[in-house]
């Protein structure tokens, strides 16, 4: 059975905060669980699905269901591949939808790493030595940011891709940024200021990177029959595909990412092609997640995609395909370390119409919301959404 | 390159003591699928790749070649890799002995364990050859 059609996303929010430093991450759970709830036109006794991930503190779904006052649940799952997980959660919502298991499905995601000052990107973290990698791993260092760089090293290497191509792509996300009020970095930037900034791990520099900031948001997924009843420009969800790509055994390739199979499935799943899409949001921790996602996704041929970004192919008015217009985890937002929540946000508004007028995709009728968790230079994975309005 | 970074020591586990215990004898341990021959890192007790066959450690030669790698400009700044062994698996490491600016992808490097913080086995890095 496929989930094509079969829900929709009727409420998204994003928290506005980007430094929460009077707020528990509990209580930001609870302001974006009820901003989407009233962006949607329903209340917490509708809810009958609730989708948390690693985030939410707790036990899975059971703090956080106690604390938001959700007590109807007839379906949960609190599915944690890091920050893909959300998207990963849509598709499991509309699964859920499409069985009878549950009517309205809320997904919620926050944190607070910037006020908890955690060195996100830079700092190895040990994880639970049970996890069995972790022996063989930890003791030489592997933090975020030197991962993907390793990423970047390869594929430089074996296609020719340069610094400055990939500068193009914190270029674009900034000129995005510029129109969004609560946008951590807010200035536009250039190809020079991104490959002059300071190496935080070669070849990636500071600008390279994604913001750290704290924040959430939150989505309602629902039947396309509730769906019609409420006000709101009805999303639905077309397509959906999940991956993930490990290590194997010692084959690793980091020349390619899990969007591969992902976005495979939720293409065929939709029966639409790359070249269909009118917006895409895709996953940017870092420059180079961008560009191995946008090739795997299929929008440009494998090695290609340095000059598919280049020249500000991806600004929204200017570019064949505008990406990440709320300024995305590069400028904009990326809460709790896990950027798949806002993924989906900034795709729904764009269907809507609602995205700022300065970004917003004329006829934005078709969209795909791509999410990597875990990490591009050892396991992770992936899930696409294709979206579409109804 | 003034200061060196000291690895963390790794902790070993019932399934991976025959591994550190070999390491601290200067010998790193592939996963050898005994019915297909198929070679795997890190080593596990079951195989990877093949339902059948059981898994045998083998030692490595020890020779390989940089696959990727990148300098973190931490506070004590370190070259973390991913080399490609003689053998094929590629593994995680550091690669240590060399200035940052010589190290390149395709250099042949060979083996060199490094001691660990406190009294933990060594841990497999790699120098130029």
């Amino acid at each position: 059975m496929s989930i094509r059609g079969k829900a929709c996303i009727v409420g998204a929010y994003e928290h506005p905060t980007r430094k929460a430093e009077d707020k528990s991450v509990a209580q930001l759970h609870a302001e974006v669980a009820l901003g989407a709830l009233r962006d949607a036109g329903l209340t917490r006794a509708d809810v009958d699905g609730y989708f948390c991930a690693g985030d939410a503190p707790g036990m899975g779904p059971l703090s956080m269901a106690d604390y938001i006052g959700l007590d109807r649940l007839t379906h949960y799952d609190s599915t944690d591949v890091g920050g893909c997980s959300y998207l990963a959660h849509v598709a499991h919502a509309a699964e859920a939808i499409a069985m009878g298991k549950c009517k309205v499905a809320l997904l919620t995601l926050a944190g607070r790493p910037r006020s908890e000052g955690v060195a996100t990107g830079t700092a190895p973290r040990p994880g639970d030595p049970r996890q069995p990698d972790v022996q063989f791993e930890f003791p030489f260092g592997p933090a975020i940011a030197n991962m993907y760089a390793m990423c970047a090293q390869r594929h430089m290497y074996e296609f020719g891709t340069t610094s400055e191509q990939l500068a193009w792509i914190k270029v674009a996300a900034s000129h995005h940024a510029q129109h969004n009020e609560h946008a951590m970095l807010r200035k536009v930037v250039t190809v020079e200021d991104v490959v002059n900034s300071p190496l935080v791990a070669d070849p990636l520099h500071r600008l390279d990177c994604c913001v750290i900031s704290d924040g959430g948001g939150a989505l309602v997924v629902t039947s396309p029959e509730i769906a019609r009843t409420l006000k709101r420009p009805v999303v639905t969800i077309r397509g959906a595909g999940e991956a993930i790509k490990h290590v194997d055994g010692g084959r690793i390739d980091l020349t390619y990412t899990g969007a591969r199979f992902a976005g495979a499935r939720a293409f065929e799943m939709a029966g639409v092609k790359p070249a269909d899409i009118k917006y895409a949001s895709i996953y940017d921790s870092f420059t180079i997640t961008v560009l191995m996602q946008l090739e795997d996704l299929g929008f440009c041929e494998k090695g290609q995609g340095g000059k598919f970004v280049a020249d500000g192919n991806l600004i929204s008015g200017v570019g064949k395909l505008p990406f990440n217009t709320d300024g995305g985890g590069l400028c904009n937002n990326h809460p709790a370390n896990r950027g798949g929540i806002t993924k989906v946000i900034e795709a729904v508004r764009q269907l809507r119409g609602e995205a700022h007028p300065a970004v917003q995709v004329k006829n934005c009728d078709l969209a795909l919301a791509h999410g990597t968790g875990g990490s591009l230079g050892t396991r992770h994975g992936s899930a696409t959404l294709v979206l579409e309005r109804s | 390159m003034t200061e060196t970074r000291i690895p963390p020591a790794p902790t070993p586990d019932p399934s991976t003591q025959k591994f550190w215990d070999a390491a601290r004898e200067g010998k790193l341990l592939l996963g050898r699928n005994s019915k297909t021959g198929k070679l795997h890192y890190p080593p596990r007790p079951v195989c990877p790749f093949d339902d059948e066959g059981e898994v045998e450690l083998v030692p490595a030669k020890g020779a390989g070649t940089i696959y990727s790698f990148s300098i973190m400009r931490a506070k004590v700044p370190y070259a973390i890799a991913y080399v490609e062994l003689e053998e094929g698996p590629r593994m995680m490491t550091n690669i240590i002995g060399a200035p940052f600016e010589s190290i390149r992808i395709g250099q042949k490097v060979r083996l060199q364990f490094q001691p660990t913080d406190g009294d933990g086995p060594p841990v497999p890095m790699f120098t130029p050859a």
